[in-house]
């Protein structure tokens, strides 16, 4: 893959730590700067849509990225108008996401509503970029349970990364504190339906009970007392080796954990 | 069997005709007796009989023939049949259907649309491509939708999302209930939003009236908003369906679904190494206990079969696996989809650490073991035996796949 011919932007935004609440750079984001260095190197165009101002934007300038893009909005405006604007004119091959933002309402449905508005493609969960030619990319799509998918994909197109891709590098504070920020100013379209949603500290869920509609005591009892529930398996006895390994091959094939 | 006590007269007659040849058959088992050395035996355990409610009963006075008569204890309770003739409106719901069987996730959707449908909406399951399912009706859905067709196989979101759209537009559903989950749901949900234009509500888990509140931003804060048509909710958001049973009629779509030209082409899973899932998310667990003897041919077998390890406290214990692979109560809880236990008798701690699996295969010398009880296909044998022709099958297995592409 050629680096200098490869133009990536990453967008970035403005995460909250778990327990403290503290601003500082988002886990995924970070996550999704990271893969843009490692694909495109000093081609990756970092991108964040909100408050030039917010310090911990620095953070991602501290991972070895020399210019910042921010597209300077008020707090709850809606940034999807002015990044898919700036996307349209950027000509980029490329875009990365997180999969969700740490703060506000989080939906997670800025990269699918970019896609839409520009009519890219979009991969859900890329973990790794193999190869890239011909106008076509293919890459690796992380699966619940640790699996991988491999997709071809047309260039160019949108990609949200999850905790399955590259781990961040660490942020250096000089090139932090060095780094430039390039702020453009934009229309500003405010989201009118999250304006009147109001956040609460979240509330611990109700653990579910166990209810046991017995309707009689010996029921009761039962479902009190029952150790493992037998009866339903089926016990292959005097049957050869090979007869039953047969049969759990069989079981295994079905489920679709042998390939 | 019914459970029904029912007199059999030509029981009574033939136990009362000492000429008959049956006549002994139709004795009561004998249950004291004279021992050799002048002390009275007594059988406890051969009198009376199971009751209709899993109860011994014995009866003494004496209209009790032949031997014990096993009557099944297990009744089939026949669940009240919900019936919508007529919907008024419906709310659709897509699972996931992971491994093709409603998740627990999905019943639970199911039951918040069978809270929202009421009395006269009906719930619709929209499916993609073929099922194992079998419970749909005890699951609360009353109609079933099934889109077929090749477009829909493998991870065709797209398509997916237009299927979607044509049930939309004949169906017309008051809400779109969707799992907000990894496996599918949540993306596809969130697609189907875009593509719609409608702003869904995302991580719902209480519905109450017409505010449902869902997790916001990193988790740490609630959002309380109306209720949206489009609804991505989590994992125990409601109750499932318990108390009725539904019909499950299967309708079908009037139009055909459009076509749309893959952007994204699916060129099938990759082999991952097995050795790098973390045990607790893994698919596939091939696990080993005290009845294992050969611990090399377990792992070829595992690398042959391209599951996961685990072990027993017995094994780990033994030094025959690490700590971190030990699956139980003070080891991890597993929620593998399929468990294979090996030479594993089934301790209570280690029952509870594999709860959470879907399909339970048993190796093992001794038919009474827990383990067995809890398994749906035991084998009973020496486990070394199994194992050789175990990885003889998987090889005969892939070969033969290999020659037929070929």
């Amino acid at each position: 893959m050629d680096k200098s011919a490869l133009h990536v932007i990453s967008l970035v935004s403005v995460g909250a730590h778990p327990t403290s609440g503290r601003p500082r750079r988002a886990e995924q984001d970070a996550r999704a700067v990271e893969l843009g260095l490692q694909l495109a190197g000093d081609n990756l165009h970092v991108l964040h849509a909100g408050d030039a101002e917010e310090p911990a934007l620095r953070g991602y300038l501290g991972m070895g990225v020399d210019e910042l893009h921010v597209l300077a909005q008020p707090p709850g405006a809606d940034a999807l108008p002015g990044l898919a604007d700036y996307i349209r004119e950027s000509g980029v091959q490329l875009v990365l996401t997180g999969s969700q933002a740490e703060t506000g309402e989080g939906s997670g449905m800025l990269p699918y509503l970019l896609a839409e508005k520009l009519g890219w493609p979009l991969v859900v969960g890329m973990a790794e970029v193999e190869s890239m030619s011909n106008g076509t990319a293919q890459v690796l799509q992380a699966l619940p349970r640790g699996q991988r998918r491999r997709l071809k994909v047309r260039l160019p197109f949108l990609a949200t990364v999850d905790n399955s891709a590259p781990k961040p590098r660490q942020s250096a504070y000089g090139p932090a504190q060095r780094g430039l920020l390039d702020v453009e100013e934009i229309d500003v379209v405010i989201d009118e339906v999250f304006a009147g949603a109001e956040l609460t500290p979240a509330k611990p869920r109700p653990k579910r009970l166990k209810v046991i509609k017995a309707k009689s005591g010996a029921d009761r009892m039962k479902a009190a007392t029952a150790k493992a529930s037998g009866g339903g398996g089926q016990v292959l006895k005097g049957v050869t080796a090979q007869e039953g390994a047969a049969a759990i091959l069989k079981l295994l094939v079905e489920e679709g954990v042998v390939r | 069997m019914s459970d029904i006590i029912r007199r059999d007269p030509r029981a009574e007659w033939i136990a009362r005709n000492r000429l008959h040849p049956l006549h002994a058959a139709m004795q009561p088992a004998q249950t004291r007796w004279m021992g050799p050395n002048g002390v009275l035996r007594k059988n406890v355990h051969g009198i009376g009989f199971i009751g209709p409610n899993g109860v011994k009963r014995i009866d003494r006075s004496g209209a009790q023939q032949g031997g014990a008569i096993k009557r099944s204890v297990s009744v089939d309770v026949q669940l009240p049949l919900h019936r919508i003739a007529t919907p008024a409106f419906y709310i659709a719901v897509v699972p996931d259907m992971v491994g093709g069987r409603l998740s627990s996730h999905d019943r639970d959707l199911l039951g918040l649309a069978h809270g929202l449908a009421g009395n006269e909406g009906a719930v619709l399951a929209v499916i993609f491509g073929e099922h194992k399912e079998t419970a749909f009706d005890t699951a609360g859905v009353d109609r079933l939708l099934i889109l077929e067709g090749s477009a829909f196989s493998g991870y065709s979101p797209e398509q997916r999302v237009q299927g979607l759209r044509a049930v939309d537009n004949q169906f017309d559903p008051h809400h779109w209930l969707l799992p907000d989950s990894r496996n599918g749901g949540g993306e596809l949900g969130r697609r189907f939003a875009a593509s719609l234009g409608e702003r869904p509500s995302t991580r719902v888990w209480q519905v109450a009236g017409e505010q449902c509140v869902g997790r916001a931003g990193a988790g740490t804060a609630d959002l309380s908003r109306p209720v949206s048509r489009l609804i991505l909710a989590q994992a125990e958001c409601a109750e499932p369906v318990s108390e009725t049973r539904h019909e499950a009629l299967p309708v079908e779509l009037s139009t055909a679904v459009a076509r749309s030209l893959p952007r994204i082409e699916d060129l099938g899973a990759v082999a991952v190494d097995p050795a790098l899932i973390p045990m607790s998310e893994a698919e596939f667990i091939f696990s080993g206990g005290n009845g294992v003897k050969d611990w090399p041919l377990f792992h070829r077998t595992a690398v042959a079969l391209g599951a996961t390890e685990g072990a027993s406290r017995v094994a780990v214990d033994d030094g025959f696996m690490g700590r971190d692979r030990q699956v139980g109560a003070s080891g991890t809880w597993v929620t593998a989809r399929v468990y294979v236990a090996v030479g594993i008798s089934g301790a209570i701690q280690h029952l509870q650490g594999i709860g959470a699996c879907d399909k339970v295969v048993a190796i093992n010398l001794d038919p009474t073991c827990d383990m067995i009880k809890r398994a749906d296909l035991s084998v009973i044998g020496e486990s070394a035996a199994i194992l050789e022709a175990l990885i003889e099958a998987v090889d005969t297995y892939r070969n033969g796949a290999k020659r037929d592409a070929a």
